[in-house]
């Protein structure tokens, strides 16, 4: 909502500045979005008055005026515009006037004839965009007054940013009573007189949708002048309030919706056939709109229609077959009320927002068609005259929306604001607001105004009270209210430390968006299917992402783009797996390294990332899950097949049989596809997977030495040494501390297709010192087991 | 007293003396020990004659053998301190090392700009008693809208910009549905905060179709605005490691009452007015209100007995005032230069 804050000074005008004004309305929630000159500067300009126009000797396009601006003697300009005319009031920029744009205006002569001033046009006062010739002023205009003190431009535009609660201040007159409740000053609102009917034709109304249109005014006008113009003023006035003239019968309408709220619409009475219905519309039936727009009505909508047909889009836009055109004499102006519920969101499914359905979605005053109407009324007659008919105004007073009363304790005040303010300053104010009150013992019963739709529940009276009482006048109170200190079980997951722990191993942590490339993903993940977003910003991030891997193969791509070769990354976050028990939204953690181990450095070789580089990673994460480190926590590394992985190089992770996570080579084919330099490497890991759920728990230190026996042995190439160490941890009883794998070695004098492990048996017992008998007899059962179930035998 | 035995002990303790002295390093000077006090050296060999003397000379002369021998030991071990030393001083030159070559091993990583900001925030709010909560993503349209007091085709929900997936499923738009699911799940006093992403179908110079949000919610017997002014003040003064002056300014959330937006004198130019603020010397940073009754009925709180506050705040905007960032997109382009920029 823009307004010219002189217009909203004719109404209330307290005495504060133009700053000031606008910064109390920010402060009362009503936020100023700006405020700008009505009228860029300018000087020197005088209201004209045109006596004679003579042609000029040697230019066909110019003519020569004389100018009375009141001055000693008249003035001889010379102009190019047709519509120059004798007996015009005009604003003129005499010697010296500065315009906007700083064009100073000095004498000149124009082929020959000498000019001392210059007859402006509205474009060259910077009052339109557009303008065909000079501006014309009215009859009235007083000679040789200063021309932007006569038509107010010292004024500023305020434009508010008003939230959708308080449609009641799409008005001067909304804005009005809150800047004098506000300022505590007096309240002068325009009095609106009604027009006594000259002739008795009135239009049939039928209202066949009561609760969307509970009432509905109209007026029948006839013999308006269609060559009359809207007056200056008003047109000003509309400009500064961001709205385009348009024709006299369209300029009262928007006018009487920005001075009391209530938008308007003139249909040409001579094109409506027989009579007014209010109805939802018919299925398929189709409406030209004034904009020029053929739809197609949905039966959810509310029309107004004649015999013939709908003409209007209720509360949104006029249809074309019935709107007032040039050469219209006889109109039908419409005031109504449609329901807030009814109209809200219909606009929006039409692809339509106007003045008029931004108001009406929000709640138009239900009081006010009447009002509103007589004032049109009395605006259009002093523009375009005519017969006004008796006010038509039809009801449903059953479904008009109806205030109830509010309780307002002053106690109930003090506790929400947390500050007591006086019982008749709360008073005082809720009165100035509109309110009718009521005393009732601890407070009142308050009646709202019918334009307050937000008004529902007592909070929003106290609300009210302290929004113009003041926030800033509630204290800062520092007690603080219920520790409630529930805290997080130790044995849960803390994400934060896991994220710690990939930044200190050299990961860089990203966040990219949760919908992703259905392409990248169906590549990664072919054959299922992710959620799709109904209305997604672009086509490439269309989908919610089935695993983190799309965006951290997006964003290694990006990084590798911008000549960032070596790239450790890792995300967390949600993933979205459809499944047949709905929709899983699974916390994970990601990651993907490409290029080397560590940064390049002097004093080591460049070690280029590998599986075990990432799996030291890995493992160091899972150890987060863990009491006392991954070995034995019940998480296993199992060859996986993912057409997104290398085959030969992929894990699935398990947590006691059950898959958490996977993590491998990216597939060579969809690396060279996705144009990655270097071999890359991605992990994934559930992260309720990674709570340890148990406490650590304290086992006496033995007092007695530990003893290490190294074991080399030779297998098949394809036996996993996690399945040596599971069947060494068994049978080395409890005596086994530690298992270290020192070596793993293939080639040179081990046969083709066996590959020889270096085992470190570390053995202890926690009562006694182990003698050499009972060591030899572990390893012995040890190599026994591990040569009958992999064939095992000690390396020579 | 010179020397009488007719041994030669003087001349040989002299020349024995002499070689220490002129021992370079621990080797010869074990040569020169060997040479005259080992079991063949030339003072033990002094020693076997001694029985070639006549019977009362032999004392004095042996005596006269053990002092020569005891000032050749001394001379040996202070010769042997000077050439150990000697040596060290030279091993520590030979391993002198360039200091100021980097190190060698893993360098960090760093964590994404808003995990920086969002660690700050929650251990703000964690030391006033707030606890973390968090909720999904996916939302259905009642807690994102409807228990929250926005019903369908109200005008504050086409303010959204929602990302759907179907009529009742869509991408939460703002992190308060957690507070739904909070107190229908919990039961007062409760005290919460809730980070997370949320999303809009909005995407241009200053809007980023997905961002971060966190949430807060406190529910007591006993809260009023003047409460949540003092937690707001305390959590931006602490957030910004100023004296902040704070501006509440009245607005609207279908479901708080009173609500407010909050002003943070512009931290870039001290309220003086800059491109920042908008020459205005403010910043709005969160919004926050008390409770809609509307909102404690749908989950079951009463609300005669309970009152509560909220607020929410965007993450991205309070990391841009923080560290300068000019530009909403680069959080999610990723770009490991600008990420690195806050390891």
């Amino acid at each position: 909502m823009r307004f010219s804050e002189s217009w909203l000074r004719e109404w209330v005008n307290p005495p504060v500045d133009s700053r000031t004004l606008a910064d109390q309305l920010s402060m009362a929630g009503l936020e100023v979005d700006s405020v700008t000159a009505a009228a860029p500067a300018f000087s020197g300009v005088r209201v004209g008055l045109v006596t004679h126009v003579e042609p000029h000797p040697d230019a066909v396009k110019l003519r020569v005026c004389t100018v009375d601006v009141a001055a000693a003697a008249p003035l001889q300009i010379i102009c190019g515009a047709a519509n120059v005319t004798a007996g015009q009031r005009v604003p003129v920029a005499t010697i010296g006037a500065v315009l906007p744009g700083d064009l100073k205006i000095k004498r000149a002569k124009l082929r020959g004839v000498e000019s001392f001033g210059m007859i402006c046009s509205a474009v060259e006062l910077g009052l339109a965009e557009t303008s065909n010739g000079i501006l014309p002023l009215p009859a009235g205009a007083p000679i040789g007054a200063d021309f932007r003190a006569w038509l107010g431009l010292d004024d500023v535009c305020i434009a508010v940013d008003l939230t959708p609660d308080r449609g009641d201040c799409l008005s001067i007159a909304g804005l009005a009573r809150e800047v004098a409740a506000i300022n505590r000053v007096h309240l002068t609102p325009v009095a609106a007189t009604p027009v006594a009917p000259a002739t008795d034709a009135h239009f049939p109304v039928r209202l066949e949708a009561p609760t969307a249109c509970p009432r509905y005014a109209c007026r029948i006008i006839r013999g308006i002048d269609p060559s009359a113009e809207t007056p200056l003023w008003m047109r000003e006035r509309l400009r500064r309030g961001g709205v385009r003239s348009i024709s006299p019968v369209v300029d009262v309408t928007n006018y009487v919706m920005l001075e009391l709220g209530q938008p308007m619409h003139g249909f040409d009475l001579g094109r409506l056939d027989q009579e007014i219905r209010v109805r939802l519309a018919e299925a398929r039936e189709q409406l030209t709109l004034l904009n020029g727009d053929d739809i197609v009505l949905r039966p959810d909508t509310l029309v107004i229609a004649d015999a013939a047909g709908p003409v209007a889009l209720a509360g949104i836009m006029g249809g074309s077959r019935t709107a007032v055109a040039d050469d219209t004499r006889d109109i039908l102006l419409e005031s109504a009320f449609f329901a807030p519920a009814q109209i809200a969101g219909k606009a929006r499914a039409y692809g339509l927002h106007t003045d008029s359905s931004h108001r009406f979605e929000r709640g138009v005053d239900p009081g006010l068609q009447v009002q509103a109407i007589e004032r049109a009324t009395e605006l259009l007659l002093d523009c375009v005259g005519g017969q006004p008919g008796p006010v038509v105004n039809v009801l449903a007073l059953d479904h008009l929306p109806h205030q109830a009363p509010l309780t307002l304790r002053t106690a109930r005040c003090a506790q929400i604001l947390g500050l007591d303010i006086p019982a008749e300053t709360i008073a005082d104010l809720l009165v100035r607001l509109g309110m009718d009150l009521e005393p009732v013992a601890g407070g009142w019963r308050v009646t709202p105004p019918s334009a307050r739709f937000d008004l529902v529940h007592e909070v929003d009276l106290i609300a009210d009270v302290g929004r113009i009482h003041g926030y800033e006048r509630i204290p800062v109170s520092h007690t603080s209210s219920a520790a409630v200190t529930k805290g997080t079980p130790e044995a849960a997951f803390d994400l934060d430390r896991a994220r710690l722990l990939l930044v200190d191993r050299g990961f860089q942590e990203v966040i990219t968006y949760s919908f992703v490339s259905p392409e990248l993903q169906a590549r990664i993940e072919p054959g299922t299917e992710p959620l799709v977003l109904a209305n997604p910003i672009s086509a490439d991030l269309s989908v919610m992402r089935l695993s983190l891997w799309s965006g951290l193969l997006h964003t290694a791509r990006y990084n590798q783009a911008r000549q960032q070769e070596r790239v450790r990354i890792f995300e967390t976050g949600l993933r979205f797996r459809p499944g047949r028990d709905g929709l899983r939204q699974e916390a994970v953690i990601g990651g993907l390294v490409i290029g080397s181990v560590d940064a390049e450095q002097w004093g080591q070789p460049v070690r280029p990332a590998d599986f075990f580089a990432l799996k030291a990673d890995v493992e160091a994460l899972l150890a987060l899950g863990t009491v006392g480190g991954v070995a034995g926590s019940g998480f296993h590394f199992v060859p996986a097949c993912h057409p997104a992985l290398h085959p030969g190089q992929s894990a699935l992770i398990e947590r006691d049989g059950r898959q958490v996570g996977l993590m491998g080579m990216l597939h060579p084919t969809l690396a060279a596809e996705l144009d990655l330099n270097g071999d890359a490497f991605l992990f994934e890991v559930e992260q309720a997977a990674l709570a340890t759920g148990t406490l650590p728990r304290f086992t006496p230190i033995s007092r007695f030495p530990a003893i290490r026996r190294d074991l080399a042995i030779v297998v098949d190439a394809a036996v996993a040494f996690g399945d040596i160490a599971a069947c060494v941890r068994s049978s080395a009883s409890e005596l086994l501390r530690d298992l270290v794998l020192f070596d793993v070695y293939a080639g040179g004098n081990i046969d083709s297709g066996r590959k020889s492990l270096a085992l470190g048996l570390i053995l202890q017992a926690s009562s006694q010192t182990l003698t050499d008998q009972t060591v030899d007899e572990t390893i012995a059962r040890v190599l026994d087991r591990l040569t009958s179930e992999f064939g095992a035998r000690l390396r020579d | 007293m010179p020397e009488q035995t007719g041994l030669g002990i003087d001349a040989l303790r002299a020349a024995a003396l002499a070689a220490i002295d002129g021992a370079v390093d621990l080797a010869q000077l074990d040569q020169v020990r060997v040479r005259f006090l080992g079991k063949s050296g030339e003072l033990t060999a002094l020693l076997k004659q001694l029985g070639t003397l006549p019977k009362e000379e032999r004392p004095a002369a042996g005596q006269w053998i053990n002092q020569a021998k005891d000032a050749l030991q001394q001379a040996l071990d202070a010769r042997k301190a000077v050439l150990d030393q000697a040596a060290l001083t030279a091993r520590l030159g030979a391993e002198c090392i360039d200091v100021t070559l980097p190190g060698r091993g893993r360098q960090s990583g760093g964590l994404h700009p808003v995990t920086r900001t969002l660690r700050r925030i929650e251990r703000l709010f964690a030391n006033a008693g707030f606890a973390v909560v968090e909720g999904p993503e996916v939302e259905s349209a009642y807690h994102n809208f409807e228990a929250l007091n926005i019903p369908e085709h109200h005008p504050a929900r086409a303010m959204h910009d929602t990302f759907y997936f179907d009529a009742d499923r869509l991408l939460r738009t703002h992190t308060s549905p957690v507070q739904i699911r909070v107190m229908t799940e919990q039961t007062p006093p409760l005290k919460v905060i809730a980070p997370g992403r949320v999303y809009r179908c909005d995407s241009d110079l200053t809007h980023t179709p997905m961002f971060h949000q966190v949430e807060g919610l406190l529910v007591d017997e006993q809260v009023s605005f003047a409460d949540l002014k003092g937690v707001l003040y305390d959590f931006l003064s602490s957030f910004f490691e100023r004296d902040l002056k704070l501006r509440f300014r009245p607005s609207y959330f279908p479901f708080t009452e009173p609500s407010a937006e909050v002003d943070i004198q512009c931290v870039m130019c001290g309220g003086a007015g800059c491109r920042v603020c908008k020459q205005t010397g403010w910043l709005e940073v969160l919004g926050c209100g008390m409770v809609y009754p509307e909102v404690f009925h749908h989950v079951g709180i009463d609300p005669n007995r309970y009152l509560g506050y909220a607020f929410g705040m965007g993450v991205e905007r309070l990391a841009m005032l923080r560290y300068g960032i000019d530009d909403i997109r680069l959080y999610f382009e990723n770009d490991l230069r600008f990420l690195r920029q806050f390891a």
